[in-house]
């Protein structure tokens, strides 16, 4: 029971860190219709530029918040330079685009940063262990994520549904002339839009950042996960991407953990242990496909353009 | 529609004829060509060169190219031309590029391949074309076994035989109980079973993990903590190694259980690694610091030419150059002679930089292992350091199923 629930916890944290990364690609895909297979490139940047920012300042919050400032100008810059020229053609475009966008930023960061890769360390009061119950330990910083991806996604929420801004982004999502005959600058708008996409992808690199590293091409397995995650939450729905996030981080985690050992219950043992690896990481791909066949607009279809 | 191929045919038939005499000269001039360089000894030499794990290939590639320099840029007196190529890590384009090297570069010698599963792609090509094989460092049990064959050599390991050393040093050390994780690929298979082979306590739970895109360990960690094991033992090459040692430590684990390793902490990740890998005992079949006169001169020239130190993959590759280089005298130059560069392998004669070994009759390396352990160096740094012989003479348990005998 006790290890059920640390499994849980350890499914959350991986589905609200996806929800952080899934966050930014939902919007820019339900409210820009751009495909951007360059969002994970922004995840890497966020995570390289959290990293160096820490080696010169020294402290781990200041880093932080100076990454997060320096992946969203970024995030612009990518728009007004390259991703403008993409709006109203057609997804293959998007894809080739972006595709392209990847290749270039990690041939970037070899540049600058050289193939070894970096180390984002944490302070000493994230790199200890809580006792949350007695008897089960867990990491402290992978605490932290859960409550900053919390706090993000309430952020979110409130941004979009509570502010002008927010109304704007909506209004922009479902009719884009109309809103621009209105006389709101679409155009930045949508840079604004993606300047936060990139934000909160940047944001989910660095969070991750002390946990596995900061390597080159760190975000293109990630964001098969994002897409997974948008594609069941619904396109375009922020809530429907932090179900979803929390769907795949749990059925991910607790599949791994657990399913080799059911598995041994009905087949034997060298058969579980060879099946039950292939299985688990297959669980969420069967999951997406039976949600489609149920859904095929997602868990929660955002409102039709 | 056959009307419309021949007046197709017709109306191309300039541009055939052209292109026709234009792959006519190209064929008088490769031949030229090869007739003025059969004299060079080709070696293609396959690894990764890009992504996260590139840094391994880097350090096989400048060890290769340092163990050139040594030979005088000559590999048997012959002048020599290698290749380099990137697999990026994945068997299918391991295998494309193999397939390159033998079909269009015609090279006498492959070498390299750090990943089992690209090695087990790409082996058929090799072995049907009759080209000559040094594996720099992957090691899955087929190599060793059933899939053994006269022109495949090693000059690293069998996946088995590191863990199998490991396990032995956690019988001396009382364990057991123990747990097991690795990556879910030919070589964590192997390795696990390898471990468990020579460990005479008992396993209480062990787990493959997605390979190589599940960098997240949390879940089996803390399966691992639930099952409370004297000891874990994981093998995880590359950048793998210094995310799983991160997440061992960030859990508090590191304090409750001891952790034993293969292949998961040298001089490529222990840089990232730092004091998370003191105390992490490793098993290895050559350190940096082993006391052989040619590997001095290795650590010290790789120092001084490239600024860092050399790895066991570098090692390995250093060996590879050499024990080529040694085929090519016994034959004299006379690349033809296949059965006799074999011959001329299977003495192992060459100064190894893990000194003298002998070669099993699935051409795997018999040699020691040793005890590695990471200490602060003069200079503060971390270094690797040989603390004591753990098996002698360690021969792969895969001989037998390999039918060559010699």
């Amino acid at each position: 029971m006790l290890l059920f629930i640390e499994q849980s916890l350890n499914g959350l944290q991986l589905g609200l860190l996806l929800f952080l990364l899934a966050a930014g690609l939902t919007l820019v895909f339900g409210i820009m219709d751009l495909v951007n297979l360059a969002h994970g490139s922004l995840y890497m940047l966020g995570a390289y530029f959290a990293a160096t920012f820490a080696a010169l300042t020294g402290s781990f919050v200041g880093a932080i918040f100076l990454a997060l400032f320096a992946t969203l100008l970024v995030g612009m810059a990518v728009e007004l330079i390259a991703l403008r020229r993409l709006y109203g053609r057609d997804h293959l475009d998007h894809v080739l685009g972006t595709f392209g966008l990847i290749l270039f930023s990690n041939e970037m960061v070899r540049l600058i940063w050289g193939p070894a890769g970096m180390n984002l360390p944490l302070p000493p009061w994230l790199n200890v262990p809580l006792q949350i119950l007695p008897g089960v330990y867990y990491p402290s910083y992978r605490l932290l994520i859960i409550a900053v991806a919390l706090f993000v996604a309430v952020l979110l929420y409130l941004v979009v549904m509570r502010t002008r801004i927010g109304m704007l982004i909506r209004a922009g999502a479902s009719n884009r002339e109309m809103i621009g005959a209105l006389g709101i600058n679409i155009k930045l708008l949508y840079t604004f839009v993606f300047g936060i996409g990139a934000a909160l992808a940047g944001l989910a690199g660095m969070m991750q950042a002390p946990i596995l590293t900061v390597q080159i091409g760190m975000g293109e397995n990630i964001l098969i996960l994002a897409f997974v995650v948008i594609i069941i939450g619904g396109i375009g729905s922020i809530r429907g991407a932090f179900v979803a996030a929390i769907l795949v981080g749990l059925i991910d985690t607790v599949g791994r953990a657990f399913l080799p050992d059911v598995l041994k219950l009905f087949l034997s043992n060298s058969a579980a242990s060879t099946a039950g690896p292939a299985l688990s990481s297959m669980l969420i791909y069967l999951v997406m496909a039976v949600i489609l066949v149920m859904r095929p607009e997602g868990l929660f279809p955002a409102a039709s353009k | 529609m056959i009307n419309k191929i021949t007046g197709l045919s017709r109306r191309y038939a300039p541009v055939l004829a052209g292109a026709s005499m234009v792959a006519i000269a190209a064929l008088a001039l490769s031949a030229s060509q090869t007739a003025a360089q059969q004299k060079t000894v080709k070696i293609g030499f396959v690894s990764t060169f890009s992504g996260p794990t590139a840094v391994i290939g880097n350090d096989m590639r400048n060890s290769f190219e340092l163990a050139l320099d040594h030979l005088g840029r000559k590999i048997g007196g012959l002048p020599v031309e290698v290749i380099y190529e990137d697999d990026a890590q994945k068997p299918d384009v391991g295998l494309q590029k193999t397939q390159k090297l033998i079909e269009s570069d015609k090279v006498d010698f492959i070498a390299g391949y750090i990943w089992s599963n690209v090695l087990l792609a790409s082996l058929k090509p090799i072995v049907d074309s009759k080209t000559m094989l040094v594996i720099a460092n992957a090691g899955p049990s087929q190599i060793a076994g059933e899939l053994c064959s006269p022109y495949v050599f090693s000059t690293s390991w069998q996946n088995d035989q590191t863990p199998q050393a490991v396990g032995e040093y956690m019988n001396q050390k009382g364990v057991k109980t123990a747990y097991l994780i690795g990556p879910n690929y030919a070589a964590g298979k192997d390795m696990l079973a390898g471990v468990a082979s020579t460990f005479k306590g008992q396993v209480v739970g062990q787990d493959l993990t997605k390979w190589p895109d599940q960098l997240d360990f949390s879940a089996e960690l803390s399966k691992a903590r639930a099952a409370k094991p004297d000891a874990v033992f994981v093998f995880y090459p590359g950048a793998a190694g210094v995310q799983f040692l991160t997440q061992y430590s960030q859990a508090g684990l590191k304090d409750q259980i001891p952790l034993y390793t293969a292949f998961t902490i040298d001089e490529l990740s222990l840089p990232r690694q730092k004091e998370m890998a003191i105390g992490v005992p490793g098993a290895q079949h050559w350190v940096n610091d082993l006391p052989f006169d040619q590997n001095k001169k290795f650590v010290a020239d790789f120092k001084t030419k490239y600024k860092s130190s050399p790895s066991f993959y570098g090692a390995q590759s250093y060996d590879a150059a050499m024990l080529i280089d040694s085929a090519v005298k016994g034959v004299k130059g006379n690349l033809s002679n296949k059965d006799g560069m074999r011959d001329e392998m299977r003495k192992a004669n060459f100064a190894s930089v893990r000194g003298p070994f002998k070669y099993n009759n699935n051409h795997i390396p018999i040699q020691n292992f040793y005890l590695q352990d990471v200490v602060k160096g003069a200079d503060g740094e971390l270094v690797l350091k040989t603390v004591a012989t753990i098996v002698k003479d360690s021969k792969d348990r895969h001989g037998d199923k390999c039918p060559m005998k010699w």
